[in-house]
């Protein structure tokens, strides 16, 4: 793996003021706004939140998989010197799969139950590359056990429901891997997972990135998986970064008030039979959400300054950044 | 059989099967010598569980170890495929109709699902106040006073009662889940996964919520989880399961200072904790097994790092290897 700062200096992707709106008749969910991010290569980046905090929907605009009435309004997204928002629809499907793979939720989901393995894969080989069926088998094969698969040759024949969650877990990553992407995108794939699957699963992915140097946009809701796995960390709140950092930092020592609040909240941070620390209230609609900082209704360092919207700014750490009027460690000017 | 008088609930040797019976072309394959048995799934396999009074009991373990079938069973949703439930240190077999109705309504349990739980066609009026109703707790008339009183109890705006499970949000839904459970007013409440649908901010607020109502109002939990923080922070004691069977069950601190059994090693070892230090993950091996097929002997041995030959062979007995702490592994009887 290499280290944040090397990272910092060769991005393979970087988002620019992104912004996702959805145009429902009720009004304009904005699920991003204003979402600003890099990544290194080989780097694993961690984007923590909360239900409907727009962590997903980040990573579907990363993929060009928005659909109507959901639009990227603003922003850039250049991927190894590609700016993706440029391309034709025709372009974007060339890079989803081949440069840029996403891996989901629920592998019960993202194979298709009719289709064994192997023609699952040898397709999205054969959908990007030239090359004869049996060379695409032969990497759908290479692909199996790079993620652990014993027997691969068998499990090539088989059907998706023949496979326990954990194992279509690693037949999706296997998939994203076919083409060896630069970056792979992975939403919350080890939430629908037991723990000791979920194990596995993190030490395969682990060893994935160090090994191929693939970047790595891990979303998740669980701080404690992101503590263990990620090099960089983007805490989102009601479609915006309100703190992004190293893991170190970020966890350690969190500017914002909703970081502080979401890490008190864990019950393993808290002493037994105390009262937990709670962040009052819940999390707004994004519809029409009234200007300033959107957590400053839940925030006990609020006051009539946050009214307007704070901006990005340096604090901390290297590398660290809040958007916040109070944050918890000294900014620099 | 003797039960604890000291203990609240009580289970002794209980099992769940659930039995899959032949299909008639199954029938038919038999007559002419296809040899087809019906399968069988042992859920839960012959557990004890003593839960004392005003004590929260945390019962651990993956998918398919039967901790919910055992949840069920201990409220009495589910029959009992074999041994006895003990409620103050009286059996709950055989009793009359009445005795085991008004028996009933002391325990009650919380759902996983906080939108599956609810009736979409009912307002929340109705869904709390319903039982308390037929049950004879409050007449008619009080209704809409005593569902009011709930929902304060629970966090909730009485002048929301008329509204429907869809206009609440997921942290509310678990807040009505839980008034509708103690609107009968129970003395022992069994929490499946109540949490664990919900976000970390909101999931505080309602572990919160647990521990107000236990001491305001005496209650009893066995809490269902399979996040070993949350189990950690909120029980006293932490039973662990692996495939029907209990492996492990201690005090929770002993339980989390010193795990005795490979298994709950293991669990351990993975649960996450939030320290901002990166670690390199080191897998148990294997898959969780089949509860339609499960290995011989001890369930954990094709997993586990310690098995022996005897593990393949026997079940390990459940025995106390320090005060109050019990383990099912041959390593602690050489």
């Amino acid at each position: 793996m290499i280290d944040s700062d090397e990272a910092l200096t060769e991005p393979v992707l970087e988002v620019d003021g992104l912004r996702t709106h959805f145009f429902t008749k009720a009004g304009v969910v904005k699920a991003v706004d204003d979402v600003s991010f890099t990544v290194g290569r080989g780097e694993v980046l961690g984007l923590v939140g909360e239900s409907g905090s727009g962590k997903s929907m980040t990573g579907y605009s990363l993929m060009g998989l928005i659909d109507p009435p959901g639009r990227i309004v603003d922003g850039s997204i250049i991927l190894d010197g590609i700016a993706l928002r440029t391309l034709t629809p025709e372009q974007q499907r060339h890079m989803r799969g081949n440069r840029i793979a996403m891996i989901f939720q629920d592998p019960m989901m993202t194979l298709n139950p009719v289709l064994r393995i192997d023609v699952q894969m040898i397709e999205a080989v054969l959908a990007h590359k030239h090359v004869t069926r049996e060379v695409a088998r032969a990497r759908a094969r290479e692909a199996l056990v790079k993620v652990g698969i014993a027997s691969p040759d068998e499990r090539l024949q088989a059907y998706p429901h023949q496979f326990s969650g954990g194992m279509r877990q690693r037949v999706a990553i296997a998939i994203a891997l076919l083409n060896r992407p630069d970056l792979i995108i992975a939403d919350e794939p080890t939430t629908a997972l037991d723990v000791t699957i979920q194990g596995q699963i993190l030490y395969e992915i682990q060893k994935l990135t160090r090994e191929t140097g693939t970047a790595l946009i891990w979303i998740t809701h669980d701080l404690s998986v992101v503590a263990g796995l990620a090099d960089r960390v983007c805490v989102m709140y009601a479609g915006r970064i309100v703190e992004q950092g190293s893991c170190e930092e970020v966890l350690a020592h969190p500017a914002h008030p909703y970081t502080q609040g979401l890490l008190d909240s864990v019950p393993a941070n808290n002493e037994r039979g105390q009262r937990l620390k709670q962040i009052p209230g819940m999390t707004p609609s994004l519809l029409d959400l009234p200007p300033g900082c959107p957590f400053r209704e839940r925030c006990s360092y609020a006051d009539a300054e946050c009214e307007v919207s704070p901006e990005m700014r340096p604090a901390g750490g290297p590398g660290q950044s809040v958007r916040c009027f109070h944050p918890l460690v000294p900014v620099h000017s | 059989m003797t039960a604890d008088v000291s203990a609240l609930v009580e289970l002794k040797g209980v099992s769940k099967r659930f039995v899959k019976s032949l299909d008639l072309a199954a029938k038919i394959g038999n007559r002419f010598g296809a040899g087809m048995k019906e399968e069988v799934v042992h859920a839960v396999d012959n557990v004890n569980l003593v839960v004392a009074p005003g004590e929260v009991v945390g019962l651990v373990g993956e998918s398919g170890c039967g901790k919910s079938t055992l949840g069920r069973m201990t409220v009495g949703l589910l029959p009992l495929s074999s041994g006895e439930r003990f409620w103050q240190g009286e059996s709950l077999a055989g009793q009359d109709a009445g005795t085991a109705r008004r028996q009933q309504l002391k325990m009650q349990m919380i759902f996983q699902d906080p939108y599956a739980s609810l009736n979409p066609r009912m307002r929340v009026l109705d869904i709390v106040g319903e039982a308390p109703v037929a049950h004879g707790i409050i007449r008619g008339t009080q209704q809409v006073e005593y569902v009011g009183l709930m929902l304060n109890r629970v966090g909730l705006d009485p002048t929301l009662m008329r509204r429907y499970p869809h206009q609440f949000s997921g942290g509310q839904r678990a807040r009505i889940g839980i008034a509708r459970a103690l609107a009968v007013k129970p003395q022992f409440l069994v929490c499946d996964e109540s949490v664990a649908a919900l976000d970390v901010s909101i999931q505080a607020q309602v572990l919160n919520l647990f521990m107000e109502l236990k001491g305001a109002l005496n209650l009893t939990y066995l809490f269902i989880s399979h996040d070993l923080g949350v189990v950690k922070y909120i029980s006293d004691r932490v039973v662990v399961m692996y495939l029907g069977r209990v492996v492990e069950s201690a005090p929770s601190a002993e339980l989390f200072a010193q795990p005795n059994h490979p298994y709950t090693q293991a669990l351990l070892a993975e649960a996450g904790k939030v320290t901002p230090a990166k670690r390199t993950f080191v897998p148990i091996k294997g898959e969780i097994p089949s509860p339609l097929d499960p290995p011989s002997g001890c369930h954990f041995h094709p997993r586990c790092p310690h098995a022996m030959t005897k593990c393949r062979e026997a079940v390990p007995p459940l025995i106390e290897i320090a005060p109050g702490q019990m383990s099912a592994c041959f390593l602690n009887t050489p």
